[in-house]
């Protein structure tokens, strides 16, 4: 995608050298770092550009996260939670005439109408904070220096004491699987299509992958996921096959074991996918209307030229080698964002991260990002929202002696009536097993999870122990409480399942 | 209140505070119970632990621990001073009664100043002898006399284990019932007495109190029900597509949400059997110490005994006192099993009973007023409820403000049927009428603790609101019978006037405002597609400069706040900070992220309206 945002230093009004930065990907964590830094009394340019997808679907300012991550995938999912809502609304007492259908087309303008809107709030923004912002494919010509070149080819160059780079990342193609580049969309296009992709393979096991199976499905669409091996890796496992599990009960189908090794158009305009079975062996093949790839991202550090200002990356990932100062190899340049080596790919820590790297480059603070008990939530149709660490992970560091897990299973009230399975609707605090039981992570499934977690992020932040949870009185009735109410403990072997109110 | 029969029961003489004596039934007693072998007068005895390598609060708590079996183990327990003349008067009483009392003699044991600490900190009374009756701290030695001359002291000799149960707990609500559970899994007998008193409209419900039956449940499932509304219309913004014409059944609604309480109150019954606490569907009454009546539907009386009562029996709303009001108008009593629509309706109230019931009224579609004295929801921070107000009245709610009824007269029968309310203000000479189908009075709750035969054992209650003054231990002036739950007297309303002397303090101290208050509008993804209002869900959070920026207020007005509010809530308890705050990261989108990135104060007057994405 190329974005790169520069923040082209150019002369202060007293002659002295104000800074350019570079922020790669006019990302949020682009116009974050940018806004911060002119309001800082600083001189800023940003420079964005989207190389548009292989499918030829491209966007405006603000990266990812607004054009094609989490403000259209959340819209979407809320489009798909109204069609589980209109589902529910009978046994409430609402009377909704049948047959109930769902126009993608209408959807789909509805959310890039807003995304646009968001577009250009950002372009005001930055020129409300005389942001200089160009929209130029940037790259390294020296180590304060930037070439840019126009849609049109013409060529700018920008200097900068500073340079940020925020480029970000984008989908990964199979490219060894023939018809891959081809025929494949990926999350870069999903949400810009203008018809609904029908009966959709979605190839991969990422929380993208999850999260786009989750909404066709809800929109009605007869959706496959393929995965190689474990879903959501990195996330705690229980956890994720607790939330595949849901997903499955809710229609999505699920190939597991195996990997895709051709894709082929059939006269008819379909997709014709064979795959490989890991466990027998054998080679499968079926019919689809769209194949969305979601095997990973790269970040988009090989356009930049990095090598013409001295920056290090990662040979195997080709991420940029940063420190805790988010500086590079190079240290006036620094990278933030997906495209940062070590940094999780999350749009509020990019901001956060470009916020305080302004704060310091310009002497208003020390305070570097902390990248701890980052919370984040996993929009698939049971929402995951977690914090701190896995089961796994608490189990590796601390020992399994050491650790208390506390969980149950429960009932959203609002599932009650709507006679809705609340078989997954699952939560476990993960703790020190030694008074006061510091809590390492929390973990919930079920509706709302992201705003269920935020609070016990703070929690987590501020040194929770499980008696402090504990002691807090719960609101009821909500779904939050039953955090407040987690006594059994896996150890005790007893049955977590919550009964009664 | 009338006079209680007996004189004030016993209470440590050096200070009026709390008695603190640890047989509340759902502490966790009944392990040591039996474990301590209590020595013999005269002997020397070792109370303390021989570890060493124990910590000094280890070392607190197993004391504690101890005396308190000590106290729970024996029908009478003195703790002495071998050369106390009091405590030798009190030793010749028992002796007199030909009751054999334990006696540990501080002054013969290796630890006696601890024991007296200790004992200090558990009754509040720091002088011996320390004199506890069949679990019940008598007071000293004066006290005991007295007890003694009025007769209590013979009472509570009697009520050994005699008992029928351990444990009476009066009222099946969230309350009564986690207390009896609890006791029953501390190996108590436990019964609990649950009499739902139709309302005036003749409704009543099951086993489980008012938070399941006409309280939080079926209220959030009809909040569900109007959010559902909202849904559908949200919906086709998001592409879905079906008939134009959508209707609301309330019948379909109140059988779905009454079958789940019907389910409910048989999970509570089950619950109760499976950990062997008795049920009885009677109504409780005080008859004599220790002895309760239970009248059941059909007017049948039997009596039990307990050497322990929880109060529990909650609150039920209040009527106006008007003309027409208990004939014709409903309660919240009422309104979750009422078999019709009830069509347009006037809410009479302000507390966030009347406010959720009139939002969720609107919300399936029906024309609703509501009227109110004074102020919306009092007690909570009063820019979040003009804001709550003002949401609704964009939303169709209507509101009448300082007006109170005077009459409500029926116009036509019928379900609903057709009332006429005359209403005057609060301000001035004038008056109003309007007609409705339905009047939903929300103006409080009263405790129902007047007609329990509370003066007969002599437990005070409050003569203006009936709720039960407890100690921190949840203890009535009458050691045996303790009080939880809504009827509980200063236990909320305490709080914020502690909050607000403490803020006077801190002003006159310092001089200037003592807290911060961040806040800013927001606007949930989820609106913004379905065109819902921008600048309408705020947050707001309200630290103290003098005291690190600690969060001491946390307000949010929005979709789900709830779900929201909850870990907040555990990070505040945690010592929740503004620096916090900043340092933690949202989960984005959500509405919870905002408050990880407030930066307005309320006093630099900046706009806080969103126009951008965050």
């Amino acid at each position: 995608m190329a974005v790169m945002a520069m923040a082209a230093a150019l002369r202060g009004p007293g002659g002295r050298f104000r800074w350019r930065t570079q922020a790669t990907a006019g990302g949020v964590r682009g116009s974050a770092r940018g806004a911060a830094a002119a309001q800082l009394g600083k001189k800023v340019a940003v420079v964005d550009y989207v190389e548009p997808s292989p499918r030829g679907t491209r966007w405006g300012l603000g990266g990812t996260c607004v054009n094609v991550g989490c403000i259209p995938k959340k819209l979407i999912h809320q489009a798909a939670l109204l069609g589980g809502m209109i589902r529910d609304a009978p046994h409430y007492g609402w009377d909704v005439a049948q047959p109930v259908l769902h126009d993608w087309r209408k959807m789909a303008e509805a959310v890039q109408n807003y995304v646009k809107s968001l577009n250009w709030g950002h372009r005001v923004q930055l020129q409300d904070r005389k942001v200089k912002y160009f929209n130029i494919k940037a790259s390294f010509v020296n180590e304060h220096t930037i070439c840019g070149v126009t849609k049109g080819g013409k060529e700018t160059l920008l200097s900068a004491e500073h340079i940020v780079i925020a480029t970000g990342g984008r989908p990964r193609y199979p490219t060894h699987i023939e018809g891959a580049l081809e025929y494949g969309i990926t999350s870069d296009d999903i949400f810009w299509l203008k018809e609904s992709p029908g009966k959709t393979l979605v190839v991969g096991a990422s929380y993208v992958a999850l999260e786009c199976a989750g909404f066709l499905t809800g929109l009605g669409l007869d959706t496959t996921v393929m995965m190689r091996s474990i879903p959501l890796r990195g996330f705690d496992q229980q956890m994720s096959s607790l939330v595949t599990a849901y997903m499955a009960s809710q229609g999505t189908r699920f190939l597991k074991h195996c990997t895709p090794s051709r894709v082929q158009k059939l006269p008819d305009g379909q997709l014709q996918v064979t795959w490989e079975d890991l466990t027998s062996g054998k080679e499968n093949m079926g019919t689809f209307s769209t194949v969305l790839w979601a095997i990973g991202r790269i970040p988009e550090t090989r356009s930049l030229n990095l090598e013409n200002a001295g920056i290090n990356t990662n040979p195997n990932s080709q991420k940029i080698l940063v420190d805790a100062q988010e500086a590079t190899s190079v240290p006036h340049i620094y990278a933030i964002g997906d495209v940062a080596e070590g940094r999780p790919e999350l749009t509020p820590t990019a901001i956060m991260a470009g916020k305080l790297l302004a704060r310091r480059l310009y002497g208003q603070s020390l305070d570097v990002m902390d990248y701890s008990n980052v919370p984040t939530t996993v929009f698939t149709p049971l929402e995951y929202g977690c914090v701190g660490l896995s089961e796994e992970e608490a189990m590796a560091r601390h020992g399994e002696e050491h650790v208390e897990v506390y969980h149950a299973y429960y009932k959203p009230l609002e599932f009650t009536v709507a006679e809705r399975d609340a078989s997954q609707c699952y939560i476990k605090m993960v703790c020190l097993r030694k008074p006061p039981q510091l809590v390492l992570g929390l973990h919930f499934l079920g509706p709302n999870a992201g705003e269920v977690t935020q609070g016990f992020a703070l929690g987590i932040k501020c040194g929770a122990s499980y008696e402090q949870v504990m002691r807090t009185v719960g609101i009821h009735p909500t779904c939050a409480e039953e955090v407040a109410k987690l006594r059994i403990s896996k150890r005790s072997g007893l049955d977590p399942t919550v009964t009664g109110c | 209140m009338a006079q209680p029969p007996l004189p004030p029961p016993p209470r440590a003489q050096t200070s009026p505070g709390p008695v603190k004596v640890g047989t509340a039934p759902n502490r966790r007693l009944g392990s040591v119970r039996g474990v301590l072998v209590s020595s013999p007068p005269g002997r020397r005895a070792r109370l303390s632990s021989p570890g060493t390598g124990r910590s000094s609060s280890e070392a607190r708590e197993e004391l504690r621990r101890r005396l308190l079996g000590l106290i729970e183990g024996n029908r009478v327990m003195i703790f002495s001073k071998s050369y106390c003349p009091h405590c030798t008067r009190v030793k010749e009483l028992f002796s007199s009664l030909g009751v054999q009392c334990n006696i540990l003699e501080l002054d013969q044991v290796d630890d006696g100043a601890n024991v007296q600490e200790m004992l200090s900190e558990i009754t509040n009374q720091r002088t011996v002898p320390n004199i506890f009756v069949n679990k019940v701290h008598m007071g000293g030695c004066d006290r005991t006399f007295q007890a003694h001359q009025s007769g209590l002291l013979q009472k509570l000799l009697q009520e050994d284990s005699t008992y029928d149960y351990d444990l009476i707990v009066i009222g099946g609500g969230s309350g009564g019932l986690a207390c009896a559970q609890e006791a029953a899994i501390l190996g108590k007998k436990v019964m609990v007495l649950d009499f739902v008193v139709p309302s005036p409209q003749g409704t009543s419900w099951g086993l489980g109190g008012t938070c399941v039956n006409v309280g939080c449940v079926p209220k959030k499932l009809m909040h569900q029900a109007a959010l559902l509304g909202q849904a559908l219309n949200d919906s086709r913004k998001f592409g879905w597509e079906y008939g134009q014409q959508v209707k609301h059944n309330w019948e379909t609604m109140t059988e779905a949400i009454q079958n789940h309480i019907s389910s409910l109150n048989w999970g509570h019954k089950l619950s109760l059997r499976e950990k062997s606490v008795d049920y009885v569907n009677s109504y409780g009454e005080f008859v004599e110490h220790h002895r309760i009546k239970a009248t059941n539907r059909k007017g049948q009386e039997t009596s039990y005994t307990a050497a322990k009562f929880v109060i529990a029996t909650g609150e039920r709303p209040r009527y106006l006192g008007i003309q027409g009001d208990k004939e014709y108008c409903i309660t919240s009593d009422d309104l979750f099993s009422l078999p019709y629509c009830p069509g347009k309706t006037l809410v009479v109230g302000a507390s966030y009973v009347a406010l959720e019931c009139a939002g969720v009224l609107t919300g399936l579609g029906l024309d609703v007023t509501v009227m109110v004295r004074s102020v919306l929801l009092r007690g909570f921070d009063q820019e979040m409820a003009e804001r709550v107000g003002s949401y609704m009245e964009q939303h169709g709610v209507k509101f009448l403000r300082k007006f109170i009824p005077v009459m409500v007269q029926q116009l036509e029968k019928g379900s609903p049927g057709k009332l006429k309310v005359v209403a005057k203000s609060t301000e001035g000479p004038e008056t109003i009428e309007g007609v409705y189908n339905t009047v939903l009075l929300a103006i409080g709750r009263d405790s129902c603790t007047r007609k329990m035969g509370l003066d007969k054992i002599g437990v005070k209650i409050n003569k203006k609101t009936g709720k039960i003054p407890v100690n921190d231990v949840e203890q009535t002036n009458v050691p045996y019978v303790y009080a939880v739950g809504d009827i509980l007297e200063g236990k909320l309303e305490l709080t914020p006037v502690a909050i607000q002397a403490g803020k006077l303090l801190a002003r006159r101290l310092f001089g200037g405002r003592l807290e911060k208050v961040y806040h800013t509008f927001f606007w949930p993804l989820e609106w913004t597609v379905a065109g819902r209002d921008n600048n309408t869900c705020y947050a707001k959070i309200i630290c103290n400069k003098f005291d690190n920026y600690r969060v001491i207020g946390f307000h949010v007005l929005g979709p789900n706040a709830g779900e929201v509010t909850q870990g907040f809530a555990a990070a505040m308890k945690c010592g929740l900070t503004k620096q916090l705050l900043d340092d933690t990261i949202g989960i984005h989108p959500t509405c919870g992220e905002v408050f990880t990135t407030l930066e307005i104060t309320k006093s630099s007057g900046l706009d806080i309206t969103q126009k951008g994405c965050g």
